[in-house]
């Protein structure tokens, strides 16, 4: 029989709250975190919006005590906070003799500090903080989170665009079911920066007046930052060790759109097959799914290929969903872990989570989004979507477990 | 782990070397002095289509057609799914955009070169041109970037019954890019004789890059090179003492002994210093000929998929090109070869090849 991968541990930062605790009442309080911009100087400051989360890099190390912040890039801060409180929050000691490995995502690695070094480095190559530059590359982020958090049995990094961190936890699953490892702390992180902001803003797919994902009038996304670990468990280890579940993840699939660079295709082929392929891994079938956290970045292409594909996946009968994009903004290669522990905290408090500044319904569309809070709503299995550039489509299902003791 | 082999079905490979054609072995290989060895590029044309070579960068075009290569050798049109690990990615295009968003203070940019600076472009850029809508992922971590595309690519196969994945492991050498790792002490602060590069005791190595592609497969057939038996990835050891016992497990659990290694490829990069475990690592195989690569390719984050190319062609011909032969007889019928290489003395890695047969 198929291993079972059980969730024990969430840890997450975003513009919407510094830890769990904060996300969770800032998504029941229907507060959004998307904001101006402060953490860099950049012509946009006053006409594009970002979803900043509310910490300097000094809080972040001071968070994690670390006294010098100078060698380590915000991403990596960032990481190194959520893995940590995934860490803490499932009770887990990694000293029991058990396998552990860390698979993390980022899409900028430290390009923060690689813009400051660049700088100075185009006025002459001897110039520039090599400090600066040295954390550049995506696997120095999970290597220092790996190194703070004492994980060292297998130790990599995804990078898929925007379904980076979905794909951690897939690759997490596969090597807790291989029996490689026994557990995997999984997720992403990724900061913002100008490189970030002004690429996107070059496909002219940024929202000026924040993102409104599924929206006739939607104009685009909203840059986010932020970081979300997970604690996976093999199905043996939760036995053995007596652990507490928050949730199964139950379903996953990994699928290629095939279709541009950047641009989803119009009928959302890659979307369907990695939802497809969620459902067949899973067992369920879509009537089974109380809830979507869709992708909807809010961009125009997104929101019609991903509502299309919904459509068709399940027929006449969708059910309630939302982008919390509209609460975290687009936080790129973290968004997909971010999304799990956020569909989590729904499972837990019985409700979903509206898509926030939503108004009209899409024309092409037949199904529109939940738009307020709703309490006392039964949910047993979620269905989390995260797409990206280069056609890296995956989705997840996350399902209430009966062993879970959570309050 | 210790587990089914996969086997290499397909080899595609865009190195500083003659290597893209699968024809030539090392045959014909000429030194130079330099701390450079950029690849050998192809002509494009003979792979990709004219309008699309001209939007592409180049470490897309390498890949592209070193992904081409290989599942043309392997007879495999639509992979079950495309694998990729880089350390850097399309380290050209983000200097691009980088730079100009600076020089220009984030004004009158083109998104062209921030579309293909995301790290899964190469993985993504061949989806596209195949129509393959299967699973596809990439790797970005250092050392181990190709060597983590290979692990899922044995579980992909393993676990999740697929038949042949598509594998490669490529980075790009850019001015900007040798400049700054030059600063970080990275390279041989004078040029050396590349095929002499064991002999100078100084620190730094030669930089490199390539782009190298393997249809790893399930099933064995007439094309097959080797099987990959087993890998370890071990994280910053503590001294040499524990990648040598991550090597015992790996060879116990293989049923196999010290004296069954036929070759050890080593990660020899020319580092007199970063060279030293290798030595220490070699200890424990007294009887075992010993080969090395880098002064062919290069130092870079994947070397190691060169590596592996490298151990493929020998276990396919059963010969052992003089210009990478370092110490042994090599006069013994190559059934196993041990492929160990380090980055930076931070990831460190080991592949158990076999032969197929």
């Amino acid at each position: 029989m198929t291993e079972r991968i059980y969730i024990t541990g969430i840890g997450i930062i975003s513009s919407i709250g510094n830890n769990t605790r904060e996300t969770e009442e800032s998504l029941l309080s229907e507060e959004s975190g998307i904001n101006g911009i402060s953490l860099f100087p950049t012509i946009h400051k006053d006409n594009l919006p970002l979803a900043e989360v509310r910490q300097s890099n000094k809080q972040l190390a001071e968070r994690c005590g670390i006294k010098d912040d100078r060698f380590l890039t915000r991403t990596t801060l960032l990481g190194m906070v959520a893995g940590k409180e995934a860490v803490t929050s499932s009770g887990l000691n990694l000293n029991d003799g058990y396998k552990t490995g860390l698979i993390s995502a980022t899409t900028v690695g430290g390009m923060d500090r690689t813009e400051d070094f660049y700088k100075e480095y185009l006025s002459s190559p001897v110039r520039g903080r090599l400090r600066d530059v040295v954390n550049h590359d995506c696997g120095d982020s999970t290597e220092r989170i790996a190194g703070f958090l004492g994980i060292k049995d297998f130790v990599t990094t995804v990078s898929t665009a925007c379904s980076s961190s979905a794909n951690s936890l897939i690759f997490g699953a596969l090597l807790i079911r291989s029996g490689m490892v026994d557990r995997v702390i999984a997720g992403g992180t990724d900061s913002v920066t100008r490189f970030t902001l002004n690429g996107f803003n070059t496909l002219m797919i940024i929202d000026k007046k924040g993102c409104k994902p599924f929206d006739e009038n939607r104009a685009g996304l909203t840059i986010g930052e932020g970081a979300a670990f997970l604690v996976l468990e093999s199905g043996k280890l939760v036995k053995n060790m007596n652990r507490t579940v928050l949730a199964e993840l139950k379903g996953y699939g990994n699928a290629n759109d095939a279709y541009h660079q950047t641009a989803s295709s119009p009928e959302g082929k890659g979307a369907i097959l990695a939802m497809e392929k969620a459902f067949q891994v899973s067992g369920l079938k879509p009537p089974d799914i109380s809830y979507i956290n869709v992708h909807g970045t809010g961009t125009l292409n997104n929101d019609l290929s991903e509502g299309l594909a919904l459509e068709k996946v399940f027929h006449s009968a969708v059910p309630p969903f939302s982008s919390t994009k509209s609460y975290t903004g687009h936080t790129l290669g973290a968004a997909g872990a971010i999304e799990a522990v956020i569909s989590i905290l729904s499972m837990k408090n019985r409700c979903i989570f509206p898509n926030l500044g939503w108004e009209i319904p899409m024309k092409e569309l037949s199904i529109r989004p939940v738009n307020k809070l709703i309490t006392n709503y039964e949910i047993n299995h979620i269905l989390s979507n995260s797409f990206g550039f280069g056609g890296n489509n995956s989705s997840l299902i996350l399902s209430k477990h009966s062993l879970s003791l959570m309050t | 782990m210790s587990s089914t082999p996969v086997y290499i079905n397909g080899i595609g490979i865009v190195s500083p070397q003659d290597t893209l054609s699968n024809l030539a072995f090392l045959e014909d290989v000429t030194g130079s002095e330099t701390n450079i060895l950029r690849c050998i590029e192809p002509n494009y044309k003979n792979y990709i289509s004219g309008d699309l070579v001209r939007r592409m960068s180049r470490l897309i075009k390498m890949g592209v057609s070193a992904s081409k290569v290989c599942l043309q050798e392997a007879g495999c049109g639509n992979p079950d799914a495309i694998i990729t690990g880089t350390g850097l990615g399309c380290i050209e295009d983000t200097e691009k955009f980088l730079g100009t968003m600076i020089r220009n203070n984030e004004e009158f940019l083109t998104p062209t070169s921030f579309i293909q600076s995301t790290h899964n472009t190469v993985g993504a850029q061949i989806a596209l041109l195949l129509k393959c809508h299967n699973y596809n992922i990439t790797y970005v971590h250092r050392g181990f970037s190709f060597e983590t595309a290979l692990v899922d690519a044995r579980l992909q196969i393993q676990e999740n019954g697929l038949l042949n994945i598509l594998v490669g492991g490529l980075d790009e050498l850019t001015t900007n890019s040798f400049n700054i790792t030059f600063r970080l002490g990275h390279w041989k602060t004078k040029p050396v004789n590349n095929l002499r590069l064991l002999e100078c005791v100084t620190k730094g190595s030669i930089a490199g890059e390539g782009a190298s592609f393997f249809l790893v497969s399930k099933e064995k057939n007439e094309r097959t090179y080797a099987s990959v038996t087993d890998q370890a990835m071990i994280l910053k050891p503590e001294g040499h003492q524990e990648i040598i016992s991550k090597c015992s497990v790996l060879l116990k659990q293989n049923n196999l002994s010290a004296n069954d290694i036929d070759i050890l490829i080593l990660g020899l990069n020319g580092d007199y210093q970063k060279d030293k475990v290798y030595h220490e690592f070699i200890r424990i195989f007294p009887g075992t000929d010993q080969i090395y690569f880098k002064h062919l390719c290069g130092e870079y984050q994947t070397a190691s998929a060169f590596g592996l190319w490298l151990g493929s062609m020998i276990m396919k011909r059963q010969l052992v090109p003089q210009v990478v032969r370092q110490k042994g007889e090599f006069n013994r019928p190559v059934r196993n070869i041990l492929l160990y290489n380090h980055y930076q003395n931070l990831d460190h890695s080991i592949i158990l090849l076999s032969r197929a047969s």
